[in-house]
């Protein structure tokens, strides 16, 4: 790899271990610091390299500079706790702390976990922890970050700080959560990783590749997740299975103008059959215990859509899985995917009838599903539907869709 | 926003169905409560299989232990689901699609559930 390519790839891969096992040294309230550390190592990095070459270890080099800069600022914070505090203060006096800094693989894996459920502690707004796994966790920079929002860095800087400032008044600590926690902290975890993931399946964003990154990133975590005994849990499977089926479809869900292609008008060829194998075998380790979460059904009903043939059986299970996954939580997407397994399984006529139930009047897609069920039934009431959506819809990518139907059903 | 319970009553607990019968029921029963569920207005279920029944009633001043809610009891409970509704009248519009009430003699009872602020509105 030359140089130039390597610091930004060791800055994705390594930024994140360094920091997660300096601030969990430090303490989480003194992220920021081990923050300026990490940065600061990579900034020796790519002064020292042109000049003196690539070091025959890269990483281990690194890790060497992390340690040292580390140990000083250790060294500096001891001296200011022990010896300036105490004269100003009544603080009382701390032991000096070992300057060991652990850059093992084991502690460097379980650092990065802890600092998962850290960053998704309950009291943290869930939009700041999608802003802190993406810096503290993936590495990416506050300007990828803002893309990926759609927004400015100084609101993406100001959130972080609002975070920061909360691990402190909350005093989060870089640990494991208790057993009797586990399952409620590891439910925190999964939602910011999943919802990682859907901020790159289905954001309006149109940069692709950070796209498709964003989305790696939250399998990377969930991976983790599942590689540790003690985090792999079903509900942990299961949304692993569900990425992978997801992401199976990259390659087939947008054309050479970046213009998004429906499920229906997609080339099979391009599913990625690699992904729907490990989607596959996820699901499979999912099915231990006796607890069906979303995600279980979700990554079901994923698994039906990697069959492109258009059975009954298909059809009917995806019905009934949507059946149980509205009965364990409602959302309005599930509902109109419900009503629209339900139009394959049993007809137009009968979903339409429970279509116009659903009232979901401000919502595009309720209208786009409407317009698409009038087809060849109600022409003049799929183009009223489709207007409408066109109407709410926000995307460049929704609204060329909603112009083709408009075109092809207008005469 | 009122809850309502909806109890499924079967006229003749003691016809037994074929399981491709049982398995079209289940079905059609998921559809329905998919329905609902899909409009937000699904609260809960609890499904009552016949397995492992058993009734306690008093006989001369003591209690007696039957099995299964068959035998002298003509109707039996199905299953019951819990729907939020703005008035009886939508809940009854549910009740509708039940798929038991395709048995002649079955029946739907919608009944309010009481809330729990201290006054009891049964």
């Amino acid at each position: 790899m030359q140089q130039q390519e390597l610091i930004p790839h060791l800055f994705r891969t390594e930024y994140r271990k360094i920091i997660s096992v300096l601030s969990k040294r430090f303490g989480f309230d003194q992220i920021e610091s081990a923050e300026d550390i990490a940065s600061d190592t990579f900034a020796t990095a790519a002064q020292s390299w042109p000049m003196n070459g690539i070091p025959p270890n890269p990483t281990a080099w690194l890790y060497n500079v992390a340690i040292n800069k580390a140990k000083n600022y250790l060294q500096r914070d001891s001296v200011f706790r022990n010896k300036v505090i105490p004269n100003i203060s009544e603080h009382r006096t701390l032991e000096p702390p070992e300057n060991e800094i652990d850059l093992s693989p084991q502690n460097i894996n379980d650092s990065q976990l802890q600092m998962m459920f850290a960053i998704c502690h309950p009291s943290i707004p869930a939009q700041a922890q999608i802003g802190l796994a993406l810096r503290i966790l993936c590495g990416f920079g506050i300007d990828e970050i803002a893309d990926a929002f759609l927004t400015n860095k100084e609101t993406i800087n100001k959130r972080l700080f609002r975070a920061k400032e909360k691990i402190r008044e909350e005093k989060i600590q870089i640990e494991f959560p208790g057993a009797s926690e586990i399952d409620a902290r590891l439910f925190a975890v999964l939602t910011t990783i999943y919802l990682l993931f859907s901020e790159g399946y289905y954001s309006s964003s149109q940069d692709q590749v950070l796209r498709k990154e964003l989305c790696f990133e939250a399998m990377r975590l969930c991976t983790m997740l599942v590689e540790n005994k003690y985090t792999s849990t079903p509900e942990v499977n299961a949304l692993l299975s569900l990425m992978c089926f997801h992401a199976s479809r990259f390659e087939a869900r947008v054309n050479e103008n970046d213009e998004l292609i429906l499920y229906n008008d997609q080339d099979p060829k391009l599913w990625n059959a690699e992904l729907i194998g490990k989607g596959a075998y996820f699901l499979h380790c999912a099915t231990t215990g006796n607890k069906l979460s979303k995600y279980h059904l979700e990554a079901a009903i994923a698994y039906w859509h990697t069959k492109k043939e258009e059975t009954a059986e298909k059809w009917e299970n995806i019905l009934q899985l949507y059946n149980q996954l509205l009965q364990l939580e409602y959302s309005p997407i599930a509902a109109l995917n419900r009503t629209y397994a339900l139009s394959k399984a049993k007809g137009k006529d009968h979903a339409i009838t429970e279509a116009e139930k659903l009232k979901l009047n401000d919502n595009q897609f309720y209208h786009s599903l409407l317009g698409e069920l009038y087809i060849n039934i109600d022409n003049k009431k799929a183009i009223s539907h489709f207007r409408t959506a066109l109407g709410l819809a926000k995307s460049t990518a929704d609204k060329t869709n909603l112009f083709k139907k408009l075109h092809s059903l207008e005469p | 926003m009122e809850e309502y319970a909806l109890i499924m009553r079967h006229q003749d607990g003691t016809k037994i169905a074929s399981p491709e019968q049982m398995e079209i029921w289940m079905k059609q029963t998921m559809d329905w409560i998919g329905g609902i569920a899909a409009q937000n207005k699904f609260v809960g279920g609890t499904g009552l299989p016949f397995d492992d029944a058993r009734v306690v009633s008093t006989s001369n001043a003591s209690k007696v232990v039957t099995n299964g809610p068959f035998g002298d009891i003509k109707e039996t409970i199905g299953g019951l689901i819990t729907v939020r509704a703005e008035s009886v009248d939508e809940a009854v519009e549910f009740a509708k699609g039940c798929p038991v009430l395709q048995g002649e003699g079955n029946s739907v009872e919608v009944r309010k559930i009481a809330k729990n602020d201290g006054v009891h509105k049964g």
